[in-house]
């Protein structure tokens, strides 16, 4: 099976049923996809397949038919995505762990939604469980990217 | 009854179980301090100048002991260090480093005496100073019930002071400028006529000099760091994908194991079928271990499906199956010979009672899961002659003594790499994962293991907050609250956690009260009885302990009785309280929330407040009652900790401790049937989600005159002032979480 993680070509050797996120854990090292909930109830795991954001845990290797990227392929620390700069500048993370599923999924709203309204927002982000309460800096985080990429 | 003759009755948890453990100690052994870890094989021309700093020629690295599960103390115990080491972020390497007992938790004796915070009294300091002794002997090492900041305050600071002043002795000895021409910035030792020293290039100069101890600490308007926003030191890693969780890891050899416990928590093992489990693909091996089965196999997911296709015979819970039976349990342990203790007992409550209007309810709070969103895991490695282990942990020292009595080796064979953690409230302070890794890597010796739970067995397996029941009776007269009789009936969450680690805890647990008897008001009559249940479920500390459900006890018994005199809820605690400091927070919060103003019709305002691990909090809520159920709109929250570390990192866990309190408060209990927890993913147990979350309005406040920490103290006040604000819109008076088995929410 070939599977394109940010821009690189793997092969693997997987059961089609294998859920992508432990393909990208387990196989490809590829780590900042995280495991939460395994039912698409956190959205810890939220990566994009060709830019739309899906539940990694819920999408089976073989049913992968584009391009994948993960928060590593998104920005890097020498190389931040805006929304990255936005979630550093804000300081929304605490334990962190749910944040590459929120950075992901914000990522995917703003691509379709450049300018979101709190309701945007809501609808968006609230399959993204963040336990420990950061939800008001994601929201200003959001905002704050969107004002940064819409005026660039 | 005197305060000496309450303490000797209670005795003390800690001091008991340390004696009978057979610590001996003098006055002279509690004050000399604890060799320096950094010491041990200590390259040549590396200084390390306390627990905290070490220097050679390379670097700084600054040991950073405390667990970091998000609440950022990672970057406030560098900070703390920073600030008198005249060091700037980014010029340093932090390192959890290895437990240690000279990295003593001090400030966990506050809460292991049976004292309000708000007691001054030299008997309250006298004990607090016996129990730190106590504490020290033990070299408890431990992050939990807020201490992180009250423990490292003076501590780190002047380990950076004891680290500046040693560097400019080695920096005169190496320049023959005298120290009081020397100044220190950005890591290094500035002379006179402008050239500097790095702290690198003093290494080896000051590895061979005797720290110098006579420091003093730097007065607030010289900080650099303390008080002002900084940047997390986590925080890029943390939002680019790239921290490593312990979940992350990959050792070298490694192979993926998960386990599938008895879900009747601490129910046998009778028998299992792994037929079509050990054919599956990738996996290497499945056997039994206490109360369970561990898989092996090459990879997490394989794991996990393999365990999933094993069928089991369990045997029974050693609690009731069934939750009634919980509850039913609890209401009968309201007895005198279930009471634990007497809290407090201000006035005469009985005369009271008999002449003003007598309100009286019961209160209830469930079960609840930690569920933090990494589930629990342990890499461990097992050989001949030691045991590495890498995980997050809250109680590093008690994990090395836990895990080498399951693989006979000797706790200072125990290697223990601290990790960060995605979050914890108290679930990593639990060994029952890494006693299965420890079996399970003993059956492995020499292969590296990483133990991975599902999402399900963590649900299963959570230990979740202690169930509770409290009966109040109160009286109120001329529009005033005259008296309280509150009446509290819990399991001991203290007996129950320390049991599981081998630790027997006689006398009273502090933890059925706290939330309850100390909240610092001047009531004439306040009597706080606390009972002890039987233990049921097993259970363990969650975020904020004792004051989660108390919290909600207290503050909401005290709001009923406000509304039957029919006064001002936040006019009548400012009245009654005691206390200047958590007078202030209420007069705070009033201010910020504009209390007092028209609401709509459809809206409505609750306010509380609880005082927990030192740290006095009020919040409002303001909700608006839709047709569709309750919209929970804004809180505005006042807390003291006497001195703010970082004022953006308070303000996000005071936001967040808020979210946490609602959240469960809202939608979030364990209850057992057949024996089982009935909840066993986020679909179940689902906390607040972002489209529930209220704008949250923070104000720290700096009044204390003690140092506190603010981890869990917004916890408690969120649920109370919650149901306060449901009441005040629609005249429904909430006295058992979760609320949405009474109300919906949009």
């Amino acid at each position: 099976m070939r599977l394109t993680v940010n821009g690189k070509t793997h092969e693997v050797d997987v059961e089609g049923d294998m859920p992508l996120l432990w393909v990208l854990r387990d196989e490809l090292g590829i780590t900042g996809p995280k495991y939460g909930c395994g039912v698409a109830a956190c959205g810890a795991c939220t990566v994009h397949i060709d830019g739309v954001a899906v539940r990694s845990c819920q999408v089976p290797a073989a049913d992968v038919d584009g391009e994948i990227t993960t928060i590593e392929g998104l920005g890097t620390p020498g190389a931040l995505h805006a929304i990255q700069a936005a979630w550093i500048e804000h300081q929304v993370a605490q334990c962190g762990y749910c944040q590459s599923g929120q950075i992901m999924q914000a990522a995917d709203l703003l691509t379709n939604v450049p300018d979101p309204t709190d309701a945007d927002i809501d609808d968006a982000m609230s399959g993204n469980l963040c336990r420990c309460g950061t939800y008001p800096r994601i929201r200003t985080a959001i905002k704050s990217a969107a004002a940064k990429i819409n005026g660039a | 009854m005197s305060r000496i003759g309450k303490i000797a009755r209670r005795s003390f948890l800690i001091g008991s179980a340390a004696i009978a453990g057979g610590v001996a100690f003098g006055i002279y052994k509690i004050r000399t301090p604890y060799p320096n870890p950094l010491e041990d094989g200590l390259a040549e021309g590396t200084a390390s100048f306390n627990p905290w700093v070490l220097i050679d020629r390379e670097r700084v690295t600054l040991i950073t002991p405390h667990a970091d599960k998000g609440q950022g103390v990672m970057s406030s115990q560098a900070a703390l260090i920073a600030e008198e080491l005249d060091i700037e972020f980014g010029q340093f390497d932090v390192s959890f480093g290895e437990p240690d007992k000279a990295y003593w938790n001090t400030a966990m004796a506050d809460e292991a005496v049976p004292f309000m915070s708000t007691d001054e009294s030299f008997v309250a300091e006298s004990m607090r100073s016996a129990m730190g002794g106590v504490l020290k002997l033990l070299g408890m090492q431990g992050t939990g019930g807020s201490t992180t900041i009250p423990d490292s305050f003076d501590k780190l600071r002047r380990a950076g002071a004891v680290a500046r002043e040693t560097l400019k002795l080695a920096a005169s000895q190496q320049s023959g400028v005298p120290v009081n021409q020397l100044k220190t910035a950005n890591g290094a030792v500035q002379l006179p006529d402008g050239s500097e020293l790095k702290y690198t290039e003093l290494a080896a100069t000051a590895a061979g000099i005797e720290p110098v101890t006579d420091v003093e600490l730097r007065a607030p308007d010289q900080w650099r760091l303390i008080g002002k926003p900084m940047q997390r030191l986590d925080i890029v890693a943390k939002s680019t994908g790239t921290m490593d969780y312990g979940i992350d890891l990959r050792i070298e050899g490694m192979v993926h194991a998960t386990v599938k416990m008895n879900p009747r928590q601490g129910g046998a093992l009778r028998s299992y079928d792994a037929s079509e489990a050990k054919d599956m693909r990738g996996v290497w091996k499945i056997f039994p271990i206490t109360n369970g089965v561990a898989v092996i196999a090459d990879n997490t997911w394989r794991a996990i499906q393999a365990a999933e296709a094993i069928t089991f015979d369990w045997g029974s819970a050693p609690y009731p199956a069934e939750q009634d039976a919980h509850w039913e349990t609890i209401s009968k342990s309201f007895s005198e010979e279930n009471l634990d203790s007497r809290w407090r007992d201000d006035g005469d409550v009985e005369q009271a009672l008999a002449k003003g209007e007598v309100v009286s309810a019961e209160y209830r709070a469930p079960y609840v899961a930690h569920a933090p969103l990494e589930p629990l895991n342990v890499t461990i490695l097992v050989t001949d002659d030691a045991v590495e282990i890498w995980s997050g942990h809250q109680l590093p020292r008690m994990l090395q003594q836990i895990v080498a009595s399951v693989t006979g080796h000797e706790a200072e064979q125990v290697k223990f790499h601290n990790q960060f953690i995605g979050g914890s409230f108290g679930h990593r302070l639990e060994f029952e994962h890494l006693k299965q890794a420890a079996e399970i890597a003993t059956q492995m010796r020499g292969t590296p293991v990483k133990l991975t739970y599902s999402r399900e067995e963590d649900f299963a397996h959570d230990f979740p907050r202690h169930i509770g029941m409290a009966r109040g009776t109160g009286a109120v007269v001329d529009g005033k609250v005259e008296a309280i009789d509150l009446q509290v009936a819990m399991p001991s969450v203290i007996s129950s956690q320390m049991g599981r680690a081998g630790l027997s805890i006689p006398g009273p647990d502090s933890q059925i009260a706290a939330g309850s008897w100390n909240n610092p008001y001047n009531l004439p009559n306040y009597r706080m009885r606390a009972y002890r249940v039987p233990e049921l479920a097993p259970v363990s500390s969650w975020r904020s302990v004792g004051a989660s459900a108390n919290g909600f006890f207290f503050d909401s018994f005290l709001d009923e009785l406000i509304q039957a005199a029919g006064a001002d809820p936040m006019e009548e605690r400012i009245r009654l309280m005691g206390h200047d400091t958590s007078r202030r927070v209420l007069e705070a919060v009033a201010e910020m929330s504009s209390w007092g103003g028209e609401l709509a019709a459809n809206k409505g305002r609750g306010v509380s407040f609880v005082e927990s691990f030192g740290t006095p909090v009020a919040e409002v809520v303001e909700i608006t009652n839709t047709d569709d159920g309750i919209r929970i709109d804004k809180v505005w929250v006042a807390a003291d900790v006497g001195q703010i570390v970082d004022p953006v990192n308070f303000e996000n866990l005071v936001q967040g401790g808020v979210v946490f309190g609602l959240g469960h408060a809202m939608n979030c209990e364990i209850t057992y049937s057949d024996g089982m927890a009935e909840q066993a993913n986020f679909w179940d147990a689902e906390g607040m989600r972002m489209y529930q979350c209220p704008e949250i309005f923070v104000r720290g406040l700096e009044n204390g005159d003690k140092v506190r920490g603010i981890g869990e103290p917004p916890v408690p006040p969120a649920a109370p002032a919650l149901a306060a604000a449901i009441f005040d819109a629609t005249g429904q008076r909430l006295r058992e979480m979760p609320f949405n088995k009474f109300v919906d929410f949009v």
